[in-house]
């Protein structure tokens, strides 16, 4: 158990202006359960991508050894020739083909070309008896609940001899008791010399399950250690530990009287029947005030939001909102709108922009009617808009007729929140309003931020970086798997006691 | 019906240089990408000229390359839409037969005053399109499948109602429309030995049209000069006008000369002129792009897209109608088997005329151009006495040739990224 079946040493990864991984290191033992902590953007994802293959040698810089050997990955095919297998967190299940057609795609089990199906399925049989899944192969994944998904996962896993398999967040969809069985599964694995590593949220369960534990922090290894040394507040201590200096600018808030409210706003999934995503969640924003909204990935943060913003998403929404005291209905975006009510996305590439078309048009997509006198747009009234907010917001492009696509992350999110500040909203819900971008730009961002707060508008921030809301927020609510578990003032809230209640009822669903 | 007794008898090609100005002015041009179209329409119609040897542009072929393609180009205009939004249509033939059938039933065998039936065919297009746009915009089929059980739902209804033969004569009025010329109501001009008599009636429109186009331009570079955007320096500008001044001056001219102006060019002129404003210049037009270009960002945006999907095939149901009257007008019968593969010429215009796959990109000039250099290219070959095969095949080059190249251009302004 002692000799290690993986090392990565000084691995580096860099995307434009942004450095993701700086000089890992990860020692994985033959044999073990190795679990990798971090915070979202911790680099966590990166660093598997880089060890399966995704990014080829030559993207990274380092070295990787497995069994003794280097390596020098050209693509997903060559990590999992020598058995490095990695399961994402978004399963890779074709699903209208059966179980074992799923197991064996790409590696088809053929006889003189043409496939061979009772030998398929004969062969799924046994792999699905390992995993502990009851299913008969020729059943349509799409019939199966995640928990099951992910065992099909595994089991075509091991249809490819894996030796070393990668979990990236294998229980964050899945009820207590397929989490169980799963964590029973990896047990079993580890006994039969499968050596795991596992990226988890969760560290309850790893404290439950790894032998090693590595903490990933800012793109940078702080520190790998045998579980037993460990506890959960010294692995949060270890993810979050960095200081605060001058990254945001100071703001002091003048609050008013609450503008916004919602009550036991619950939201379910509308793809899996009976998902809670949200559970009776209560919120309230003031005028001047910039709330936080704090919770891990797939806690629902996007799905309460989403929803809130004239039902954009979910299923069976109920539950109440409050604008200026006063309850008001949402059954649309348009309606969310014209209340007042803005929410710039978290994926501003998905959800935000049109990539093809330039700033102006960008800018004015929200509002089009104050733009226009009966159904007619006054081109030059949006160029003069469009340029002001340039102006103002700092957007650099050689003009507002610049397509969008062609802008950087943080330029591109300065389009979006122009676009939503030009709808004159009294709340504006800011989903990861930093996400991808650089540390300037950061700045910028927040002081339209504290800014939009002078102005008496109400602003939810929505994000998964705690130093951000710590620098930023007067107040902030947490969120896990759908409930909100706490309301902390600014003067009151550290990381720590964020990072708890952000972990807080997972287990057990309190 | 156009009585007016024109003239010109003289097809002398006074021609050739018109179009080279407007190669030109693709130099001046950032973008390659939507210019490109209009380069390669000149260079096809100077192809064509020098080939014909001049018949091309001669004052009878140009009136004919006009009349020919009015139906597809007035189609292109409700396709580049569709397009634009990410859509498809593939029912326009058959919903051009079908409304031709209706029109027919109304006019010829029911003697209806022509005004209202003209009304109850464009209505019933409507309806036509309203029922495709319920399918795709509301129930969330793809366009594709629904106007695919279009194309033969519409085909089948028009052998219902016609049964397997045409109907016919159609109303004078409609005739003219399809076919026929504005009256010369100032008498002829001459135009001096070279050019011959031409209509005084047909050159003032010319003349106006053009006095039209140099007004509203000077007013939108004085509007943007007062905002402060960047404007076109003033020789461009000037050269600019100066070219579209020649064109259309120089296709006046000739049509003047011939028989005067085709009522379908008015109406063509007086929709695109409309539907350019409508894509540019309305807010409705503009969530067109939008849905097109980033359907859920558009949603989250608060366009009401499904409304937007749903109009817009509406509108698609109402051009097809029109163009069915037209082409049974021109036909002076409407057929069972009129419209048939419209829908490839209407959909390959909008294409060749620069409008991208995904949606999102598209001009209604745009789509124009690329109707009329389909239709330079069926008229020279056919002058040139080329067989109908080949035809086809240098239309299917040029449709792969257009996307290709529109394609290309993307995935170098990608790489540049």
């Amino acid at each position: 158990m002692s000799e290690a079946i993986l090392r990565m040493r000084g691995i580096s990864k860099s995307f434009p202006g942004v450095k993701a991984l700086a000089d890992v290191n990860l020692e994985v033992l033959r044999g073990e359960i190795h679990a990798i902590c971090g915070e979202n953007g911790a680099g966590k994802s990166t660093l598997m991508k880089v060890l399966s293959g995704v990014y080829p040698y030559g993207d990274y810089e380092g070295e990787i050894t497995f069994d003794g050997e280097p390596c020098r990955f050209g693509g997903i095919r060559d990590s999992e020739h020598r058995g490095i297998v990695i399961i994402h967190q978004e399963l890779a299940l074709a699903s209208n083909l059966s179980i074992a057609e799923n197991i064996f795609l790409g590696n088809e089990q053929a006889t003189r070309g043409f496939i061979d199906w009772n030998k398929t399925n004969a062969a799924a049989d046994v792999l699905l008896r390992r995993v502990g899944l009851r299913e008969n192969p020729v059943t349509q994944v799409l019939d199966l609940g995640v928990g099951k998904q992910q065992l099909v996962e595994i089991a075509k896993a091991l249809s490819k001899e894996v030796r070393l398999l990668i979990l990236d967040e294998p229980t964050a969809a899945l009820n207590d008791e397929d989490s169980a069985h799963l964590l029973d599964l990896l047990r079993g694995l580890r006994d039969e010399g499968i050596t795991c590593v596992i990226i988890s949220h969760k560290l309850n369960e790893v404290l439950a399950i790894a032998d090693t534990v590595t903490i990933l922090r800012d793109g940078r290894t702080i520190s790998s250690t045998p579980v037993s040394d460990l506890t959960e507040d010294k692995i949060i201590s270890g993810m979050v530990g960095r200081d605060l200096d001058h990254r945001y600018p100071p703001h002091e808030s003048t609050v008013g009287e609450e503008i916004f409210r919602i009550e036991d706003w619950t939201v379910h999934s509308p793809t899996q029947h009976g998902r809670l995503l949200v559970d009776r969640a209560n919120l309230s924003l003031r005028r001047g005030e910039i709330v936080g909204l704090a919770g891990l990935m797939g806690a629902g943060r996007t799905e309460l939001a989403m929803s809130v913003f004239g039902r954009a998403y979910g299923a069976n929404i109920s539950g109440r909102i409050f604008k200026d005291g006063q309850e008001i209905r949402l059954r649309s975006v348009q309606e969310a709108i014209k209340h007042g009510i803005a929410y710039a996305t978290e994926d501003r590439k998905r959800y935000g922009l049109n990539l093809i078309e330039d700033i102006k048009r960008n800018i004015s997509a929200a509002a089009l009617g104050r733009l226009s006198r009966r159904g007619w747009v006054d081109d030059n009234e949006e160029y003069r808009v469009a340029d002001g907010y340039r102006t103002s917001m700092n957007i650099k492009a050689p003009s507002v007729s610049s397509i969008t696509g062609k802008l950087s992350g943080g330029n591109q999110q300065k389009v979006v929140l122009s676009k939503w500040i030009f709808t004159d909203p009294d709340v504006l819900i800011l989903d990861e309003p930093t996400r991808g971008i650089d540390v300037g730009a950061k700045y910028e961002i927040y002081t339209i931020i504290n800014s939009l707060a002078d102005q008496g508008k109400a602003v939810l921030v929505i994000s998964s970086e705690l130093p951000e809301l710590l620098g930023i927020c007067d107040r902030i609510y947490t969120l896990s798997a759908g409930r909100i578990t706490g309301e902390v003032p600014r003067a009151e809230a550290t990381q720590e006691g964020l990072m708890t209640l952000m972990t807080a009822g997972q287990e057990a669903g309190k | 019906m156009s009585l007016a007794p024109t003239n010109a008898d003289l097809a002398v090609d006074a021609s050739a240089e018109a179009p080279t100005p407007s190669a030109g002015r693709g130099r001046f041009s950032i973008n390659l990408r939507q210019s490109g179209i209009y380069i390669a329409f000149a260079l096809i119609v100077v192809l064509f000229t020098f080939l014909t040897g001049g018949d091309l542009l001669a004052p009878q072929n140009i009136s004919n390359i006009i009349v020919q393609n009015s139906y597809i180009l007035i189609l292109a205009i409700g396709m580049i839409l569709v397009i634009i939004a990410g859509h498809i249509d593939l029912s326009v033939g058959s919903v051009v037969a079908a409304c031709g059938a209706i029109s027919g039933v109304l006019m010829v065998n029911h003697h209806m005053a022509w005004p209202l039936a003209l009304v109850i065919t464009l209505v019933f297009g409507a309806v036509i399109g309203a029922w495709q746009g319920y399918w795709v915009a509301y129930f969330g089929i793809p366009a594709f499948i629904v106007t695919l059980a279009g194309m033969l739902l519409f085909r089948a209804i028009t052998l219902m109602i016609l049964g397997n033969q045409g109907i016919g004569p159609f109303p004078d009025a409609v005739r003219t429309l399809s076919n026929g010329f504005t009256d010369g109501y100032f008498g002829n001009i001459g135009l001096g030995t070279y050019l011959g008599g031409a209509d005084l009636f047909s050159l003032l429109i010319g003349v106006i049209a053009v006095a039209g186009l140099i007004v509203t331009q000077w007013r939108s570079r004085a509007g943007r000069a007062r905002y402060g955007q960047a404007v076109d320096p003033i020789w461009l500008f000037v050269t600019k006008i100066a070219v579209f001044t020649i064109l259309i001056m120089f296709v006046v001219v000739q049509l003047a000369r011939f028989r005067n102006l085709p009522w379908v060019l008015v109406l063509l002129a007086g929709l695109v002129l409309g539907y350019s404003l409508l894509a540019n210049r309305s807010v409705f037009g503009r969530q067109i792009y939008a849905v097109g270009g980033n359907l859920q960002a558009a949603t989250l945006s608060g366009v009401k897209v499904k409304s937007i999907i749903f109009w817009i095939f509406v509108n698609m149901g109402v051009l097809s109608a029109l163009a069915g009257i037209i082409f049974a007008g021109r036909l002076n019968q409407a057929g069972p088997t009129a419209g048939n593969q419209f829908e490839l010429d209407a959909i390959a215009a909008a294409f060749i005329g620069g409008a991208a796959v995904q949606g999102g990109v598209g001009k209604v000039v745009g789509a124009i151009t690329g109707g009329l250099i389909m239709g330079v290219i069926n008229n020279g070959m056919s002058l040139i006495g080329a067989p109908s095969e080949r035809v086809m095949l240098v239309k299917g080059i040029v449709l792969l040739a257009a996307v290709a190249f529109d394609v290309w251009t993307k995935r170098r302004a990608g790489a540049s990224r």
